[in-house]
């Protein structure tokens, strides 16, 4: 076990690199997602079909396609004709985690806005707000606490996904698991280290969600802030319209893309 | 503004309005006077609700013409056919009409302020200092003042209701909807909401159009009052005559059933 | 010159190498869905137990398996277990990992079976296990038939991951034919738009399940 540990320390630094990658990857794929998400959720909603099918279409390509197809198809046949693009593949691999957990995202979208209740809708249009404004003012910030849930499964998802990323020459975690296991030659420690860093990057991540959720939450009136939470403060009591109490959540389980 | 004191606020010329296969409003036609108080009763899916909500453009009519100060609302004739009229014209009407709602409708992501300030400022463009001035002013006057900044989450249904009507009022409609706003309340916040409603019938000449099940205030309010079945004014007089003596048999059944 | 873009040539050649690792894409999800239903069900029964000694190992298992990746899993196993044959370990992984998944559905569908129904149960002094076998569990399994098609249909585009464990299902098919090949443009686009005819029309299908059981 001392040999062992010692050969993980000497590894340190492919350990920092490799969480360095992974969290590039994780990063950088969860923002091209987010700007696809809303791209295409709003596309979906569009009135006229024009938008409408093309984003559809596209949402279902890349959730019916599969993320190793996907991310194999940028690095393999993008380069050749009649294409010719060379990607960096960093950027490949955010490229496809993007795409992929982006349409998956854009449903979360669609569905969230979709949720909030018609009277909203309604007062909105009684007020002669124009459709802008009633979407920035009134819909969004009502939709958006009812996305994070979904979009925090989604990024444990993408992290889990990012680990392809060592087949496509990158060093990321995966890769580093991999190097501990040559040096040590122990399969149980290595693999063990390796899903327990992945473990902890996806508990970070969750957390960082979660504290989301609550200030989210606490801007609709519908729940307590986050000092209040980490304090365990006495919470104030809600009232009935759009109601709901948000304590820190343990991750979110079984929630279908 | 309408043109003279004689134009009708709210004219209906023939409006149908069909959900699927069933046809709510067939043809119908009437007309409410500037400074009118009417009172819309009947059964549930007589109608009532539905000029409420066309009158919001919650809905489109099928077919006919809805006129608002005399301008055509939401669709027009023009050489013989009925088009639709673009948004932006329509913006200008709806503007006049204001609607409070059953289930209120306030937004939470707003304090009671910023829910009232909200569309004088975005709409009418009035300055930020104007607005906030007014909207305190009218808190005054629903008896909220000092729930100004609280969430609506943190009020009673009673005082969401009241702040819901400054929000209306705050646009200076001339015309105010009411669709059954005090339906969802404890009976005990009936009472309050009801006092501002009376408060605003006495000290305003703002028109008013609405549905309740509240028939002592409807007496007090209206000047007139409606009777609507299977989507047609079956009957209509002053409330004293219709609540004492109506004279049609359904109104007799139905307010038989409900006083 | 040998560099065309795209041949419909190779395009039908790579079909029914495609279609040979489908076979064992279908298989692995059939056998991996199967594990992971009995097990997830195991698990979700297990987890509403009061015993906190129980419960707490296994909640936090189930949360590291969930949150950590099943291609990092699957090597894991794959390396561990040489006595085994890799397909094998592929179908017990992806059983295992989606287990997880499947409990919180379990766990969603019981909850959402009324509080009534056990209160009746118990006024009828029904045992335990009639109560779980012949009321609750059945109206259970009825709301998590959704959850499950959309959990199947995942696991079928994650089975690709099985290259990584020299599982020739259908992406290492293709991956294997581009290496001999070259043609990597036809084999892998034709294993994608094989994996969107399959997974596609399944998914509107569960979606029609889902609406009519709402």
């Amino acid at each position: 076990m001392s040999d062992n540990l010692q050969q993980f320390v000497e590894l340190l630094p492919q350990l920092g690199e490799g969480i360095l990658v992974t969290l590039e990857l994780t990063l950088g794929g969860a923002v091209l997602a987010l700007l696809i998400a809303f791209t295409l959720g709003f596309g979906s909603r569009a009135r006229t079909k024009w938008a409408r099918v093309p984003s559809r279409v596209v949402v279902e390509f890349f959730r019916g396609t599969s993320l190793v197809v996907q991310i194999f198809w940028l690095y393999y046949v993008l380069p050749l004709p009649p294409f010719y693009v060379e990607l960096d593949p960093l950027a490949c691999g955010i490229l496809a985690l993007g795409l992929n957990y982006g349409a998956y995202a854009s449903e979360v979208v669609r569905g969230s806005i979709n949720s909030v209740a018609k009277g909203q809708w309604e007062a909105a249009i009684a007020l002669d707000l124009s459709a802008v404004h009633r979407m920035r003012r009134v819909i969004m910030p009502q939709a958006w606490p009812l996305m994070i849930p979904m979009f925090t499964n989604l990024l444990i998802q993408l992290v889990k996904g990012s680990a392809l990323a060592a087949y496509i020459s990158l060093h990321d975690l995966n890769f580093f698991t991999e190097e501990l296991r040559e040096r040590t030659s122990d399969t149980v420690f290595s693999y063990t280290v390796g899903l327990i860093f992945y473990f902890v990057v996806a508990y970070l991540l969750t957390l960082a969600m979660n504290a989301l959720e609550v200030r989210a939450k606490n801007r609709l009136g519908a729940g307590p802030s986050l000092r209040e939470v980490l304090r365990l403060a006495p919470v104030q009591t809600t009232a009935d319209v759009g109601a709901g109490t948000a304590v820190l959540t343990a991750p979110k389980g079984g929630d279908r893309a | 503004m309408p043109e003279n004191d004689t134009t009708p606020a709210i004219q209906f010329q023939g409006v149908i309005k069909q959900f699927g296969h069933n046809t709510v409003l067939d043809g119908l036609d009437f007309s409410v006077a500037q400074g009118d108080r009417v009172t819309l009763i009947g059964p549930s899916g007589s109608g009532k609700t539905t000029i409420l909500r066309l009158l919001m453009t919650l809905e489109e009519a099928d077919g006919g013409l809805v006129f608002v100060d005399g301008e055509p609302y939401t669709h027009e004739m023009r050489g013989g056919k009925r088009v639709p009229i673009p948004e932006k014209r329509r913006s200008l009407v709806r503007r006049r009409v204001g609607m409070v709602f059953q289930q209120f409708n306030l937004f939470p992501n707003m304090t009671v302020l910023e829910n009232i300030i909200e569309a004088p400022i975005h709409v009418l463009g009035k300055p930020k200092a104007e607005a906030i001035a007014d909207a305190e002013a009218l808190l005054d006057q629903v008896g909220l003042a000092e729930k100004r900044d609280e969430r609506p989450t943190r009020l009673s249904g009673g005082q969401q209701q009241r702040v819901a009507i400054a929000r209306a009022l705050a646009m200076e409609p001339d015309i105010l909807l009411l669709d059954e706003v005090t339906s969802a309340l404890d009976p005990e916040l009936v009472a309050d909401v009801l006092g501002v409603l009376r408060n605003i019938a006495e000290t305003t000449d703002i028109t008013m159009l609405i549905v309740t099940h509240e028939m002592q205030f409807a007496r007090e309010v209206s000047n007139r009052v409606l009777m609507f079945d299977g989507g047609k004014i079956i009957e209509e007089a002053d409330p004293e005559t219709i609540f004492t003596s109506p004279t049609h048999e359904r109104t007799q059944e139905f307010l038989r059933a409900i006083l | 010159m040998n560099e065309a873009a795209w041949s419909w040539a190779h395009a039908a050649a790579v079909l029914p190498e495609l279609l040979v690792g489908l076979r064992i894409t279908i298989l692995a999800t059939v056998v991996g869905m199967v594990i992971a239903s009995v097990l997830g069900l195991v698990v979700a029964v297990v987890r509403r137990s009061s015993l906190r000694v129980v419960t707490m190992p296994i909640g936090f298992l189930v949360e590291f398996i969930r949150s950590t990746p099943l291609l990092v899993q699957l090597v894991f196993a794959n390396l561990l277990f040489t006595q085994f044959p890799s397909l094998a370990i592929g179908c017990v992984v992806l059983g295992i990992h989606y287990a997880t998944y499947m409990s919180e559905v379990y766990r969603a569908g019981i909850d959402a079976v009324p509080k009534g129904q056990w209160e009746a149960a118990i006024a009828l002094d029904l045992p335990r296990s009639r109560t779980w076998g012949a009321v609750v569990l059945p109206q259970a399994i009825r709301n998590t038939l959704p959850g499950l098609g959309n959990y199947a249909i995942s696991m079928f585009k994650e089975t690709p991951y099985l290259f990584a464990i020299a599982v020739v299902e259908m992406y290492t098919a293709a991956q294997q034919y581009g290496a001999g090949t070259f043609r990597y443009i036809e084999a892998i686009t034709m294993a994608g738009l094989l994996f969107l005819l399959l997974s596609y029309p399944t998914s509107l299908l569960v979606r029609r399940l889902e609406n009519r059981l709402a």
